[in-house]
């Protein structure tokens, strides 16, 4: 047999023991990795942003979570009074105005709400709506929004029965926007472009339609606590005569299906039209409350 | 002569290349279980990728912490956000083999005890497990299954003491796989 031949048999010897070899190789790598490879990849699907807030209110207004869908939940608030109130009224502990609600999750993004204030005596209800949910991967949305109408009907007797008294003059709207944002796992912000109509105001000057922006925002302290303020700005122009800015700090403690949010704010009500447009106190005069939220859900139907 | 030889050389390399076998699923099922005082917690993962090689058992499993799903949302929220912390660990995977795969006659229906050892990776933490399973050949096709347990704390998973009586230390996994598609 001439060399040349032998040579080019060796060679292929050679190259196919190479192959073989290389084939061994491939064997031994990431199996998965090669199968993402040729059917596509595992974490290529939605990530949806979870927990941008322990619950469903920050203090006195609403953040971007809702309650899963099945799941009823249970709040329970107290404002204290106002601690410039002094040691004989116990720092403002000796007077309460609370409101009892029940928040229920209709779907994943839909839930309803209603509750009853002492404040006003004020049945309030409210549905909040997920348009846009923060996620990353198949779809990068960097932002969580919702919407959230409510309702309000005051209850009090009227302050003068002797004139003509419309029922509509009990009523309260308020369209709300929560633009909320999970910055990183301890920090999240939320903007809150709201709007709240009165049907009736006090005075001819006062405007119906009260416009004010929210900024609010959480930063975890551990895993099961959080720091949260919450700021609603009035419009000059947009707001009722000797009302004020709501302010409020928070502290939210979480264990398991609890959440205690225990908070110091300006603010006597607890629904949207209360303590957004009918503030009166003012931090600097020490007309601050001590108050607390209590958060108990409870699975009613299946959640998936 | 020689040309003999390389045609026999040829067989062969193509034979080993023909005869390693990877077959692969992306819905087996994962399940984990927790028994305490107060409440069983259990979550079902139906999403899980995994490869088998059926040539020398190398066998992986890669699933994605987010697609285990709870009967209570909040459950959820907080295994994702509390323990598992699957923004910052998003995947857990498993890399290991069947040990005695050679005990496992693939041609013939049958169920075959075996055992899985490797490293479990969850939480962000690698650990080496090693479990009794078994594969079942029935007509061709092969499913495995097999069930562990697994310590939270071997993991960095710790649980709050107001949790205590709601959460076991120590949580069973089921894991079920039918490797019905070719790799």
């Amino acid at each position: 047999m001439p060399a040349i031949k032998k040579i080019t048999c060796l060679a292929l010897i050679t190259a196919i023991t190479i192959i073989k070899v290389a084939a061994q190789a491939t064997d031994t790598t990431d199996l998965i990795k090669q199968l993402e490879k040729e059917t596509g990849n595992q974490s290529q699907e939605i990530n949806y942003t979870i927990a941008t807030f322990k619950t469903t209110r920050l203090v006195n207004g609403h953040t971007v979570e809702n309650v899963g869908k099945g799941v009823m939940d249970v709040k329970i608030s107290h404002r204290f009074g106002t601690l410039n109130a002094g040691g004989y009224e116990l720092f403002g502990l000796d007077n309460a105005t609370m409101r009892m609600g029940l928040d229920f999750g209709l779907t994943s993004n839909l839930m309803m709400g209603i509750g009853r204030s002492t404040y006003k005596k004020t049945y309030d209800a409210f549905f909040k709506i997920k348009l846009l949910r923060q996620s990353t991967g198949r779809v990068n949305m960097p932002i969580t929004l919702s919407y959230v109408p409510a309702f309000a009907l005051q209850s009090l007797k009227w302050a003068d029965p002797t004139r003509k008294n419309f029922y509509s003059s009990r009523l309260y709207y308020t369209h709300q926007l929560l633009i909320g944002r999970k910055f990183s796992e301890n920090t999240s912000l939320q903007l809150m472009p709201t709007l709240v109509h009165h049907n009736l105001v006090a005075l001819a000057s006062d405007p119906n339609n009260i416009i004010a922006i929210g900024i609010g925002g959480r930063q975890k302290i551990t895993k099961r606590s959080s720091f949260n303020f919450e700021y609603y700005y009035l419009l000059p122009g947009h707001k009722i005569t000797g009302t004020t800015n709501s302010l409020s700090i928070g502290f939210d403690i979480v264990t398991g299906g609890h959440v205690f949010q225990l908070h110091f704010t300006n603010s006597h009500a607890m629904d949207e039209k209360g303590f957004i447009s009918e503030t009166t106190g003012k931090w600097q005069k020490g007309d601050i409350l001590f108050g607390f939220n209590i958060s108990r859900v409870f699975t009613i139907g299946r959640s998936n | 002569m020689k040309k003999g030889l390389f045609i026999l050389v040829m067989l062969f390399a193509f034979k080993q290349c023909a005869t390693a076998q990877k077959y692969f699923t992306k819905n087996g099922s994962i399940s984990i279980f927790s028994k305490a005082p107060l409440e069983d917690i259990s979550a079902d993962n139906n999403q899980v990728m995994s490869v088998l090689n059926t040539t020398n058992g190398e066998l992986q499993f890669s699933v994605l912490v987010k697609s285990f799903h709870f009967k209570k949302a909040l459950m959820e929220e907080h295994f994702n956000s509390d323990y598992l912390e699957s923004d910052q660990f998003p995947k857990s995977s498993f890399k290991g083999a069947i040990n005695d795969i050679a005990r496992v006659s693939f041609a013939n229906d049958g169920t075959y005890n075996v055992t899985v050892s490797g490293d479990l990776t969850m939480h962000g933490i690698t650990k080496k497990i090693s479990a009794p399973g078994k594969v079942i050949i029935k007509e061709g096709k092969i499913t495995g299954n097999a069930s562990f347990k697994i310590l939270l704390a071997d993991y960095n998973i710790s649980i709050p003491k107001l949790a205590k009586d709601n959460i076991s230390p120590t949580i069973a996994i089921t894991v079920f796989c039918n490797y019905d598609q070719k790799l």
